[in-house]
Order: structure tokens, then sequence, then C-alpha cells
């Protein structure tokens, strides 16, 4: 079954066509790799599948659902959660917090004006599961201000598991990382259970490019190359658009 | 301050709170301190906004304003208290309602600005549309309400029972706070673009805060009328509305106690200080000008800094990070735009 679907969909800004008729079908469990020069609009196409920018035209469908005209915050319930690639983490919480909102925004809870948010055990107790999967759980308690750069990466990985989407949309989840870190976010990444359909956006091919099943090559907002890993190495547009020789 | 200190500081305080008119005496300072309760309890619903949603409004007094007009005129008309009360808190939710539904088309400046004009528009009804309000001669209100038979004629008395609207005004922002909307609130503040990727209705959720707020400036707008006992169109103007702003960034924004004490600050300045010294406006502004200065977060979190500090230097603990405040309000993006 195709997870997520993108049929025509176009996107400008002023004279600039940032998303050009582009048309994307990740099975599911699939591990899509997006990856394409700076400015090929990769960003733009996650915000255009979250809906946080409205398409000029084209549908997005997750799981044959039409979910086009579905307002940003519904679409988490629909099974959708994304990362981002300049980290939007709530800054004066504790890494515990920041979870817990991971949990609480998908809990009819959110709407209680009567209860003591740190009393809801379950909530809380599914957002240390979480932390102890990007292992995080030491330092679960400490704010986010006294974090390293590395471990925000993690939280904002952490949010996204937490919220057990279907479809996990990841926007360059190794930049600004060290080699070690890389390394450790690259487990993660494995550990995902194969019921969740992955795409993720990288700008840096060498990075994931084993982690990924199929690849799509996107250049000024069009899709140029699409197919396996080795069909897309193979290809000499490949190497004229991406790679620069 | 540490858990037990502040039950100790917060029993003080009721014990103090409680017996006022007994230590006070005089009753002139006793409906001061009424002043500052009902000021208190505008300052708290303003704090909703300014603090823990990150909406500046300076059309609060608008609000403030429609409570008390409402009331006052359906008091006029011959209604009784119970049912001109309440139909002017039912007008109030339905225009905070109403204020929401057009501020909220933006954040930031934007919101302040319509919440400006949406202020003005009903100072100029309250002020021109004189066969309604009465224009500039104001309305009356000739009784106060005798609540389960108990007259609030006198100073104490009337004291009193602001005193209990205030602490259930303050013990409800204190479950607001800790609630699971409390929180969502505040996220919707520090990152409302991430709110909404999580699943966070984030227009509802500030839509509910204005109604939130709505509810309490209204509850302050009908004491005022009653500690008053008459309204004019200067209680809607933008300084009314610059005031109650004042009181809640000077005392602490996002905290308990800070709107209360911004309150005590203003309402002792207008009616304490400028018996003794003319230009007690001047003076308001030195004080504020002092707390910018030296404790830019507000007079209650400035202060608990600077005990900290002081405290740690006692026990022989020299450390400069509590003498300056902490980065934490410049990190918060001032303006996020929510598609």
């Amino acid at each position: 079954m195709t997870a997520l679907s993108v049929t025509n969909l176009c996107k400008q800004f002023g004279g600039l066509r940032v998303t050009a008729n582009v048309n994307l079908a990740v099975a599911s469990g699939e591990r899509r790799l997006i990856i394409g020069p700076n400015g090929a609009g990769k960003t733009t196409l996650f915000n255009l599948i979250t809906g946080e920018i409205a398409p000029d035209s084209g549908s997005i469908r997750l799981f044959e659902k039409d979910v086009t005209r579905v307002s940003v915050h519904r679409r988490p319930h629909l099974g959708m959660a994304r990362t981002y690639q300049i980290i939007t983490l709530f800054a004066s919480d504790t890494i515990l917090r920041n979870v817990t909102l991971a949990l609480l925004g998908l809990s009819r809870l959110r709407w209680s004006l009567l209860r003591d948010l740190d009393q809801q055990h379950h909530l809380v107790d599914r957002a240390r599961v979480a932390l102890a999967r990007v292992g995080l759980a030491e330092i679960a308690d400490r704010p986010l201000s006294q974090t390293s750069y590395g471990e925000r990466r993690r939280v904002e990985i952490a949010m996204a598991l937490a919220q057990e989407p279907k479809v996990l949309l990841l926007d360059e989840p190794f930049a600004g990382l060290s080699i070690d870190e890389r390394r450790d976010v690259r487990q993660l990444l494995n550990a995902i259970p194969r019921a969740v359909t992955v795409v993720m956006i990288e700008h840096n091919m060498d990075v994931a490019l084993d982690w990924a099943e199929r690849i799509t090559l996107l250049h000024f907002g069009e899709v140029i190359v699409e197919g396996t890993r080795a069909e897309v190495v193979a290809n000499p547009r490949t190497r004229e658009v991406y790679l620069g020789h | 301050m540490t858990g037990r200190l502040r039950y100790v500081a917060i029993a003080i305080a009721l014990a103090l709170l409680a017996t006022l008119p007994m230590w006070v005496g005089n009753s002139y300072y006793i409906n001061i301190a009424s002043q500052i309760l009902l000021f208190a309890v505008f300052a708290l619903a303003l704090n909703v906004l300014v603090g823990y949603a990150g909406l500046v409004s300076l059309g609060h007094a608008g609000l403030f304003a429609i409570a008390g007009y409402s009331g006052a005129l359906m008091l006029q008309a011959g209604y009784g208290h119970l049912v001109a009360d309440s139909a002017a808190i039912g007008i109030t939710l339905v225009a905070s309602a109403v204020f929401a539904a057009l501020a909220l088309r933006s954040t930031g400046i934007g919101f302040l600005m319509i919440t400006l004009a949406l202020g003005q528009i009903v100072w100029g009804v309250a002020y021109r549309w004189a066969s309604l309000t009465n224009g500039d001669n104001g309305v009356n209100v000739s009784t106060r309400p005798a609540p389960f038979g108990l007259s609030l004629a006198s100073a104490p008395s009337f004291y009193f029972a602001t005193l209990v609207v205030f602490l259930l005004a303050i013990a409800s922002m204190a479950v607001f706070v800790r609630s699971p909307f409390g929180a969502s609130l505040r996220g919707t503040r520090d990152q409302a673009r991430r709110m909404n990727a999580l699943g966070y209705n984030v227009w509802l959720i500030r839509f509910l805060a204005i109604v939130f707020s709505g509810f309490w400036t209204g509850v302050s707008g009908l004491l005022f009328i009653y500690y008053n006992q008459f309204i004019s169109p200067q209680v809607s103007a933008l300084t009314s509305s610059a005031e109650v702003l004042l009181m809640v960034i000077s005392g602490g924004t996002a905290t308990l106690f800070g709107p209360v004490a911004g309150a005590a600050i203003v309402v002792i300045m207008k009616n304490v200080v400028s018996a003794y010294i003319e230009r007690w406006n001047l003076v308001l502004g030195v004080i504020f000008v002092v707390i910018i200065s030296f404790m830019p977060e507000g007079l209650v979190p400035g202060t608990v800094r600077l005990l900290r500090w002081a405290w740690g230097r006692l026990q022989g603990k020299p450390s400069a990070a509590g003498a300056r405040p902490s980065e934490r309000s410049s990190e918060r993006p001032s303006e996020e735009r929510v598609p």
C-alpha cells in the first residue's frame, strides 16, 4: 500500500517555482531519501506535505486519504510526524517536558484545565520511555538550555517517535553533528520499527546513502531522478546535477 | 525559593490579607487595599495573555469597560444584581470572543494594534453614544449587592468580598498554570509552529485563552463599578489599558504574584503618594525605570533572584550568575507566524 503519495504538486513563491509538478509515491514501511542541492525545494516539499504551506495545485494523500485540505494540526492525529532542520524546541522547559508536550498533542487531555500535567503519569512515563529509546533517559530532567546540540537533535527525533507516527518525515537529522553523533543517530534510525514509513531529507548524499531503499533527487523543485540506490547513483544526471561532475 | 519557604510566605500573606481591616483601621486605607485587589484581578487576567500566551493586548480596558457599563446600565434599568452581573459577564465573554476572532488574525505587533483599535472603539462608544452611555457624565451605580444577605456597604465588608474574589482568581490562575491547557498555551507562546505540527490547534488555544482572560477582566470590571459606584468613559481609555499592562510587566509577566505586586505599586502611587507629591507620575516613572534597569524580568522574579544571590553570598558561595538576569526572555521568539 502507498503510505504517502504526492500528485502533481506545485508551489510558487512570487516568480520562483519551488515545487514544480512533483510526484511521489512512498510505500508503507519504505525508507525514502530525498536529496538535492541547496535550494532544491526539499524543505518546502516537507512543509507542503505537513500542511504548513498550502500548495497552488496538486494533492497529497496519506494512506489513500486525501489530506490536501486538512489543517496542519489535524495531520499528526492521522499519523504524520516531522522533525525540523533548524532545531525547534521549547528552550525554557526540560527535555522531559518537551517530549511530554509531543505526547499531550495527540491526547484529549490537552484541553483539560483542572488537572495537573505533572501528575499525568501515563503521559510522563511514556515520555521517559521515548527518551530512553534515544539514550537520553539519564538527563531527562535537565533544562533544554543545558544540553548540547547533538542532544537536542535527539530530542527532536524523540518527540517525533513518541507520537508513534505511521509516516515520519525527518528534515536533515544529521545536520551539524559530529561523526560520533551521526553514528548514534544512525543507530537510532535503524531501530525504528518497519511499520513506520520514513522519509528523510538530506543535503549530504554520503551520510544516508546506505540507509535509503529508494532515492528521489530534487533540483529546482523538480524530480530529476528517482529509483533504487544503485539506479540513482549510476544515473548520469545525478552526477551532472548533484555531484557537480 | 524552596518549596517550604514558599508555603510559609503564602500563609503569612494570607493571614495578613485576612486580618487587614483590623490592623489598618482607617477605612481610607482599607479602600485602597480593595482597589489593589480588584486591579490585581484585572492584571492577573491580562497576564494570561501577556505572560502565558505571549500576546500583548492594549485593548483590555475596553473589555473591562464593557463589563462595567453592561452591569451599571442593567442596574440602572432596574434589574437585580444577580441578573445584571450575570448578563454583564455574558456580554463580556461574547465581546472577548469577538476581540479574539479579530485580533488573532495576527500575533506580535499586529495583535497589539488590533486590540488597541478595538479598545478605542469601546472608548468611542462610551464617550460619544450619549443616549446609551450618558457620555462624559458617566453612569451611577446606586447600590452594592448583598450576597447571602451580607451588606457590602462598609469599607471592610467590601474589602472582604473583593478578597474572596481575588483569592478565587489567583487560585484559578494557579490551577490553570499547572494544567495541560496551561502548558499548551505556553507552548504556543514559545514555539507556535511546532505546536501546530505536534497536533495542537494553536488558534483555538489562543482563542480560549482570550475568553478565559476576558472572564476575569469582566469580573474585575464589575468589582470596579461596585467599588466606585460610578463608571465613566475614562475607564475605557488607552491610558487604562497601558496602566494595567504596566502592572503586569513591572510585577513580572508569566508569574502568579507579579501582576499582584504590579497592581499594588500602581494603586499605591496613584492614591497614597499623590497625596504628598504633586508630580506622582514622575515618581511612578522613576520606579518603572529602576525596575526595568535592575530587574528586567519584573519585580517579583527579580527580587527572588536577588535574594537567592544574596543568600548564596551569605553562605560563602560567591557566584556572579544570580546578579544578572538570565537570558531566558531574549530566547523567546516574539513573533511566530502560524499559517
